[in-house]
């Protein structure tokens, strides 16, 4: 049980490491998230379905996640829309094209058929079914989160941090904005995709709705991590993403189990997620503010040493 | 260096808040100029500024750069050959980024590719520029810039802006939002750099004192015009009255002029 909500967690986190880099890294507010984590899983069970083979079905997904996340910017860009309204589009076009994607149906299940998640115990037989499946799905995790923290430590990957801080010196430093962010939300959509192909083939099937409030799960995730320990290391921000994720699911997961001991449904769990994300930015903010009047505080009491000292060197001199 | 020809901007044109910022200016920078540019607000200097920066477009004229026409490119692409800095000392630096990660961006104009160019080779050189701001952040590498003060973050902006080595500096009253301590250190930084890497530069600033003591150029703007340009021998003799004194009596003259028309 326990094994299966860190399944559960690990799949979700690279999820939550895609939105990471559109709310944190570039400071644009994606809700294609919500379209593309379906498209993934619907671009993945067809593919497995129509016996593409494995490896393909999940690069086909997480390609066809990147296209919508290019679709998004290219709106952005092109059209001078707010980012927010782009996604919106995005994921409302998307739903209508993950249903012709499942062959018009809103949901196909992956049904005695080989997936990644069937292969893993049989992967590693020494292992019991649940752990196997945990292993598995951790090296994944481990594999994605090693690529995404050597793409951020490349240049290119710096640069689209720098954007997400300052877009005015991007452009002083000549490059073009809108192809920075065309990357950087394509990556950040290809991640979604590619979780969302690993879900559907995790729990068997494909669902036009499994994207569903996916973005602000992934925020609370994000914030949750942020609780953990501050960093500016790109390696440990994608850490304590992951550490964030596993316990959302954890948390959610005992709301759902013993809940009903406070009469919660599964359903409340969406309005709890939407507080958690609230409180943690209420947090947050007071945090913020005590830090930088504990630095200002600071910055005044190392002036006034200076004077002193200045004084000093000035009587003596005298 | 830099041709302007016949360059004139209107705001809102058509409507009732149309404004004309820039009315046919011209003007030549050679090459290793330093032309400081006063005037007072709404003269027409940030927007002769964001003109040749590529912020916006212009009415009509041209922007020579080199020899090249620019008046149509975007600012992303002219930055390859200006460098440019803000009054704001927020806006030329990642606040969210270590002082290496803002570094190695400004190491090289243009769009980055896939390599990990930042090594301890790197970080060694970056040290040593550092070293030239003597403000200690040579120790601070791996900081995120947000921790700065304004002085250190414009500092760190003017050498990133020069590590990438441009050919003009647009410096726009870029000490200005500084305590006068930071904003004589920054100023120092400034015309030694020009110095060493043979700069052209152009620099807006209220303090008349600065615009008479640095540059061997000096332009005067007022309502969208150039209404004085002073070089080499001329501006050494200037001092602050003189220049106050040459603005009145110019702006005299056009008072007098418009009196006899209307006589």
């Amino acid at each position: 049980m326990i094994e299966g909500i860190f399944v559960d967690g690990l799949i979700f986190s690279i999820m939550v490491l895609g939105v990471l880099i559109t709310y944190r890294i570039l400071d644009f507010p994606d809700l294609t998230t919500d379209g593309s984590f379906a498209t993934g899983a619907a671009v993945a069970t067809i593919s497995i379905v129509n016996g593409l083979g494995l490896f393909p079905a999940i690069l086909l997904a997480t390609l066809a996640g990147a296209a919508a996340g290019i679709v998004t910017a290219t709106i952005h860009n092109h059209l001078k829309v707010p980012g927010l309204l782009a996604g919106i589009l995005t994921m409302t076009m998307l739903y209508s094209v993950n249903i012709r994607i499942l062959g018009g149906r809103a949901n196909v299940p992956l049904l005695r058929i080989e997936t990644l998640y069937s292969r893993m115990p049989e992967q590693f037989s020494f292992l019991s079914e649940p752990w196997a499946l945990l292993v598995g799905t951790l090296i994944i995790v481990i594999i994605v989160k090693l690529i995404l923290d050597l793409f951020f430590r490349t240049d290119l990957g710096i640069s689209i941090g720098a954007l997400g801080s300052n877009e005015q010196m991007i452009v002083s430093m000549g490059i073009n904005p809108r192809v920075l962010k065309v990357i950087g939300i394509a990556v950040s959509n290809g991640l979604i995709a590619l979780s969302g192909g690993l879900l559907a083939q995790y729990q068997g099937f494909a669902d036009a709705n499994l994207g569903v409030g996916m973005v602000v799960q992934g925020l609370a995730a994000i914030m949750i991590g942020e609780f953990l320990f501050n960093t500016n290391k790109i390696f440990l921000i994608s850490l304590r993403v992951i550490f964030g994720a596993i316990i959302y699911k954890g948390l959610m997961f005992f709301g759902r189990y013993y809940g009903y001991y406070i009469n919660l449904t599964p359903s409340d769990l969406k309005l709890l997620t939407g507080i958690l994300v609230i409180v943690s930015l209420v947090i947050a903010k007071t945090r913020n503010a005590a830090s930088s009047a504990d630095a200002r505080k600071k910055a005044i009491k190392k002036n006034l040493a200076l004077r002193e000292h200045e004084e000093k060197k000035e009587i003596e001199h005298a | 260096m830099l041709k302007i020809e016949q360059v004139s901007k209107v705001f809102y044109p058509g409507t009732v808040n149309e404004k004309r910022a820039l009315d046919y200016v011209n003007l030549e920078v050679s090459d290793g100029d330093f032309v400081t540019v006063v005037g007072s607000n709404g003269s027409g200097k940030s927007t002769l500024f964001n003109l040749i920066g590529g912020t916006f477009p212009v009415t009509g004229g041209k922007i020579l750069l080199n020899g090249t026409d620019v008046t149509g490119k975007p600012e992303y692409k002219r930055a390859f050959t200006i460098g440019r800095i803000f009054q704001d000392p927020t806006v030329g630096t990642a606040a969210a980024m270590s002082i290496e990660d803002n570094m190695i961006t400004a190491y090289k104009k243009g769009m980055k590719g896939l390599k990990i160019s930042l090594n301890h080779v790197k970080r060694e050189m970056f040290k040593n520029e550092l070293k030239q701001l003597s403000m200690g952040l040579e120790e601070r590498l791996k900081d995120n810039v947000g921790l700065l003060s304004g002085g250190q973050r414009q500092a760190l902006t003017l050498l990133m802006t020069v590590l990438s080595r441009p050919k003009l500096l647009l410096l726009d009253e870029h000490t200005a939002a500084l305590d006068p301590r930071n904003a004589q250190i920054v100023m120092d930084l400034t015309t030694q750099f020009i110095k060493k890497y043979q700069l052209s530069a152009l620099m807006v600033t209220h303090n008349m004192q600065h615009a008479i003591q640095y540059g061997n150029r000096l332009i005067m703007m007022d309502e969208g015009n150039i209404i004085l340009d002073l070089k080499e021998e001329e501006k050494k003799n200037l001092t602050v009255p003189k220049l106050v004194e040459m603005f009145k009596s110019i702006k005299n003259k056009e008072y007098s002029s418009d009196e006899d028309l209307l006589s």
